[in-house]
C-alpha cells in the first residue's frame, strides 16, 4: 500500500464516523422529540376518552363543554404554531394571522350553514341573513359549499392563494421588518371592514351562527363534540410534525439564516423572497385549517374575528409561551386562554388587570417565554455551581 | 437527559393542569339559594353601555333578596365577562348553564352576542332574558325579549312625527343588523301610511323588484359626516322632514356636532334617536341634542311613585351596599336597565307561579301572561316570548333627561313584522 494513500483514507474514515454520530445524535433527538409528541397526544385523548365512557360526575368526569372548550384552545394552539413558523423561525412578524384563520373558518362557516338547510327561522333553503336581504336565490360562489371536499379546499386554498398574492407583492418589493407587520396589519382591517358589509354576502356583522349538523352528524352531539375534538388533536400533530420536519431540512436551514440575517442568505446566491413565500404560504393554510375546526367548536363567526387585536393576541401567545421553540406557542395559547377562560368567569372585574399583569411578569422576567424559564434556571444553577466551586 | 426531563416534567404538568381543569366542578348548590347567570361585557367596547345593566341586575337581585328572595331561596349572582367578543359570549353561555347550572341567565346586549348564545340556550333548555331594543325576526323557544321590538319603538315615533305632520323621512344607521331591519319595516310602513317612495332619504336599495334595504348606513365608528349632513339640509329645506336616527355608540357623536354646525336645529328638522337613552348621554355632549327626540319604554323622568321608589333605592343601594367594582358617581336610570329590572321581577313572578325553577315550568308560565307594575308601567309576557308596554316619547333636554311628550300606552310586542304592511 502506499503510505501516500494513508491519509485520505483516515480522513474519509473519520468523515464517517463524525456523519455516523451525528445520524445517532439525530436519531435520539428525533426519538426523544417523538415520545414527548405521543405523550402529549395520549394526553389529550384521555379528554375525549373521559368523555365518552367515564363518570358523570367526579373529579374524571369531562362535560361535553370542557371537550369543545378544549377543542377550541387546541385550534388557538394550532394558530399560534403557524405564526411560530414565520415570526419564530423566518423572523417575519405577521400581523394578520387571524384573517387567515377568519378565511378558513368562513369557508367553513359556508357549509355549515348551507347544511342548516330549512331548518332555519324562515324555513327557507337559502340561509337566513340571505332571506332578511332579499336575495332570490343563492349567490354563485356559494354554490360549491354544498360540497364537503370542495369546503376542505378552500379552507386551505382560500387563506393560501391570499397569502401567495400578498407575500408575492410584499416580499418582491423587499418589504421586511415592521413595514411587513403594518402591511399585514392594515390588510386584516380592510378584510374586516369588508366583511362589515352587510352587502357583501357573508352575513355583515352578524354573520354565521346557530349551526345544524356536519356531514350529517348533529353538531351539538357529544359524538360530534369529540370527534371535532380528536380531529384538532390530528390537525396539531400533523402541524407539528410539519415544523420539526421542515427544520430538520435544508429548507429549514435557509429559513433559519433568513431569520439570523437575510442579507447574507441573499448574497450567498438563494432567493429568500420564493423562501419567505413558500413559508407565508403554508402558515397561512395551516391557520386555515385551525380555522375551520374552530367554528363548528364555537359555533359561530363573524367579522370580528379579524380584527387587528385578534392577530395581536396570536403574537402574545406565541411570546408568553416562547417564540421559536416548538411547544412555545402551543404552551402559550392554552394557558393564555385557560387562564383567559377562567378569569372572565371568577373575576370578572378584574380579570384584565390578571391578564395584563401575566403579560407584564412575562415580558420583564421571562424574555424567552415559558419555555425559556427551563434554559434561564438550568444556566442559573450552571453559574451558581460554578461559583461554589471556585469559593471551594 | 436532564434537560428531556424537564421538558417532559413541563408537558406533564400541562397535561394534569388539562384535567385538573376538567375537574374544577362547582360546588353543590347550596339548598337555600339559587344560581342566577350575569352575562353582560365588562369589558371591549360595549362595556360602557352593559355594565350598568350587570349594576342594575345586581342591584335587582339584592333587592329580592332583602324581601324574602324566590320560593324562600336567595339568589346567588354568577358573574362572566363576554368581554364584548362573541365567541367569548358563547363559551360564558355553555359555562352558566353546563357548569354552573344557573336557573336564569339575563344578559346580551347586541344582537350578534344574541345571535351567538341562542344555540347554546337551545341545546342546554336554558333561559335568557335579552333587555335591549333589537330588530325582531327571531323567537327562540329559551329566550324571553323584555326589550322594545320595532313596533313598540320606530313605529310609535313614525306615528307621532306623522301626527304632528312631517311627510318627509330621512332615515340613517349603521351597518348592521339592527337599523338594517328598523329602516326596512319603517320604510314598507311610511309607504303603506302615503308617503311617497321620493319623500323617503337615505337611498333604497333594490333585488329585482324588491326594496331590499332602506337608508344611508355607516359602519361602526363612523367620523365624518358632512357630506351625509348636507344631504340632509337639502333634504330637509323644505322644511317638513325628520331624520330617523339608528346610527350606535359613539358615532353619533360626530354626527350630532355635524348636524349642529350645520345650523339645522330640531324646529327645523327634529332627530328622533332609538339608540341614546339617559345612560349613553352621560358619555355624549348633550346640548347638541337639545330639542332632538327619544322614544323609549321608560324615561327617567317618568312621574309615578313606582318610578321614584325604583329610583330612589337604586340610589341608595348605590351608596350603600354596591360592591365595590360599581362606579357610584352620577348613576342614572335608562330603559335598557329598567327591562332588566322587569326581567328579573318576571322570572320571579313565573317561577312563584310555577312553583318550580324548572326551564319548561317557568317557560309555560311566562307564556301564559304575567304583569309586573315596573317602573316604566305595567308589563305583560305574551305568548310570543314579548311583552306588552307603554311607549313613551320624549324631547331631550339640557340636562340629559327626557321631556315626555306622549304616552302610548299598552303597545304589543311583534317581532315579525317585516313585509307585514
Amino acid at each position: 500500500m502506499a503510505p501516500g494513500r494513508a491519509v485520505p483514507d483516515a480522513l474519509s474514515q473519520s468523515r464517517r464516523l463524525i456523519a455516523q454520530a451525528k445520524v445517532m445524535k439525530f436519531s435520539t433527538e428525533m426519538k426523544k422529540e417523538m415520545g414527548i409528541l405521543c405523550l402529549v397526544t395520549g394526553l389529550l385523548m384521555l379528554i375525549p376518552l373521559f368523555n365518552a365512557v367515564g363518570p358523570e360526575s367526579g373529579p374524571l368526569s369531562v362535560s361535553a363543554f370542557q371537550v369543545s372548550l378544549w377543542g377550541k384552545y387546541l385550534t388557538y394552539a394550532v394558530l399560534a404554531m403557524s405564526l411560530n413558523l414565520l415570526w419564530g423561525y423566518t423572523g417575519l412578524l405577521c400581523l394578520c394571522q387571524s384573517l387567515f384563520f377568519a378565511l378558513g373558518g368562513y369557508a367553513m362557516g359556508m357549509y355549515l350553514m348551507l347544511m342548516i338547510g330549512e331548518r332555519g327561522a324562515y324555513k327557507s333553503v337559502l340561509p337566513d341573513f340571505m332571506v332578511f336581504l332579499g336575495y332570490q336565490k343563492l349567490p354563485l360562489h356559494w354554490e360549491p359549499f354544498y360540497n364537503f371536499a370542495f369546503t376542505v379546499a378552500a379552507v386551505l386554498w382560500v387563506p393560501g392563494l391570499l397569502a401567495f398574492v400578498f407575500g408575492f407583492l410584499a416580499f418582491r418589493s423587499r418589504i421586511k421588518g415592521v413595514y411587513f407587520s403594518i402591511l399585514t396589519q392594515a390588510l386584516t382591517y380592510a378584510a374586516c371592514l369588508m366583511f362589515f358589509r352587510n352587502d357583501f354576502t357573508f352575513g355583515g356583522n352578524n354573520g354565521f351562527t346557530d349551526f345544524k349538523d356536519i356531514l350529517g352528524c348533529n353538531i351539538n352531539s357529544d359524538a360530534t363534540i369529540r370527534g371535532l375534538f380528536i380531529a384538532t388533536t390530528a390537525l396539531m400533530v400533523c402541524t407539528y410534525l410539519i415544523t420539526s420536519g421542515l427544520l430538520a431540512s435544508k429548507l429549514g436551514k435557509v429559513q433559519q439564516a433568513i431569520r439570523d440575517s437575510e442579507n447574507r442568505v441573499l448574497f450567498s446566491g438563494y432567493s429568500t423572497t420564493s423562501f419567505k413565500l413558500m413559508i407565508f404560504v403554508l402558515s397561512a393554510m395551516i391557520a386555515g385549517a385551525a380555522g375551520a375546526l374552530y367554528v363548528p367548536q364555537v359555533g359561530g363567526i363573524n367579522p370580528s374575528a379579524m380584527e387587528a387585536a385578534k392577530s395581536l393576541e396570536v403574537v402574545v401567545w406565541v411570546a408568553v409561551g416562547g417564540r421559536g421553540t416548538k411547544w412555545g406557542p402551543v404552551i402559550g395559547a392554552i394557558l393564555v386562554n385557560f387562564i383567559k377562560s377562567y378569569t372572565t368567569h371568577a373575576f370578572p372585574d378584574y380579570w384584565l388587570i390578571i391578564m395584563g399583569g401575566m403579560f407584564v411578569c412575562v415580558v420583564l422576567f421571562m424574555p424567552d417565554g415559558i419555555v425559556g424559564v427551563f434554559k434561564q434556571a438550568k444556566s442559573y444553577f450552571a453559574r451558581q455551581r460554578s461559583l461554589e466551586t471556585t469559593a471551594a | 437527559m436532564e434537560n428531556s426531563f424537564k421538558k417532559i416534567l413541563s408537558l406533564v404538568s400541562v397535561a394534569a393542569f388539562a384535567l385538573s381543569a376538567s375537574t374544577v366542578r362547582a360546588d353543590d348548590c347550596a339548598d337555600d339559594t339559587v344560581k342566577v347567570g350575569i352575562l353582560h361585557s365588562l369589558s371591549g367596547t360595549m362595556a360602557i353601555s352593559e355594565t350598568s345593566l350587570r349594576d342594575v341586575l345586581l342591584f335587582t337581585f339584592d333587592e329580592i333578596n332583602a324581601s324574602g328572595g324566590v320560593l324562600g331561596k336567595m339568589i346567588e349572582p354568577v358573574e362572566a365577562d363576554g368581554a364584548s367578543d362573541w365567541p367569548t359570549f358563547a363559551e360564558k353561555a355553555e359555562e352558566l348553564l353546563a357548569k354552573d347550572e344557573a336557573s336564569a341567565v339575563f344578559g346580551c346586549w347586541t344582537s350578534v352576542s344574541r345571535k351567538f348564545v341562542l344555540p347554546v340556550f337551545e341545546k342546554y333548555n336554558g333561559l335568557l332574558f335579552y333587555p335591549v331594543q333589537y330588530e325582531g325576526e327571531e323567537e327562540s323557544p329559551n329566550i324571553f325579549y323584555t326589550a322594545e321590538a320595532v313596533g313598540q319603538q320606530a313605529i310609535p315615533a313614525v306615528d307621532y312625527l306623522l301626527e304632528e305632520g312631517y311627510t318627509k323621512f330621512y332615515l340613517i344607521g349603521t351597518d348592521y343588523v339592527y337599523p338594517q331591519t328598523t329602516n326596512i319595516v319603517l320604510f314598507e310602513y311610511l309607504l303603506s301610511k302615503g308617503i311617497p317612495v321620493e319623500n323617503i332619504g337615505g337611498g333604497i336599495r333594490y333585488e329585482g323588484d324588491v326594496a331590499v334595504s332602506a337608508g344611508n348606513y355607516t359602519p361602526f365608528g363612523h367620523t365624518d359626516f358632512q357630506q351625509i349632513v348636507a344631504e340632509i339640509k337639502d333634504f330637509a329645506a323644505s322644511g317638513d322632514a325628520c331624520v330617523v336616527n339608528t346610527i350606535n355608540g359613539d358615532a353619533n357623536v360626530p354626527f350630532f356636532k355635524e348636524i349642529a354646525a350645520s345650523g339645522l336645529t330640531s324646529d327645523d328638522c327634529p332627530i328622533v334617536s332609538f339608540s341614546l337613552s339617559e345612560d349613553e348621554f352621560r358619555g355624549l355632549p348633550t346640548k347638541d341634542l337639545v330639542g332632538h327626540l327619544g322614544c323609549w319604554t321608560y324615561f327617567m323622568s317618568i312621574d309615578s311613585p313606582a318610578n321614584d321608589s325604583f329610583k330612589a333605592n337604586f340610589q341608595s343601594w348605590l351608596a350603600n351596599d354596591a360592591p365595590a367594582a360599581v362606579a357610584k358617581e352620577g348613576r342614572v336610570t335608562c330603559s335598557p336597565m329598567v327591562l332588566s329590572y322587569n326581567g328579573v321581577y318576571l322570572w320571579k313572578a313565573a317561577v312563584e307561579k310555577a312553583g318550580t325553577f324548572d326551564t319548561d315550568a317557568v317557560i309555560a308560565a311566562l307564556e301564559g301572561g304575567i304583569s309586573f307594575d315596573g317602573p316604566g308601567g305595567t308589563v305583560t309576557t305574551q305568548k310570543n316570548h314579548h311583552l306588552t308596554k307603554s311607549v313613551y316619547i320624549g324631547e331631550t333636554l339640557e340636562d340629559g333627561q327626557f321631556e315626555i311628550l306622549e304616552v302610548m300606552p299598552d303597545v304589543y310586542g311583534e317581532p315579525w313584522l317585516k313585509g307585514t304592511f
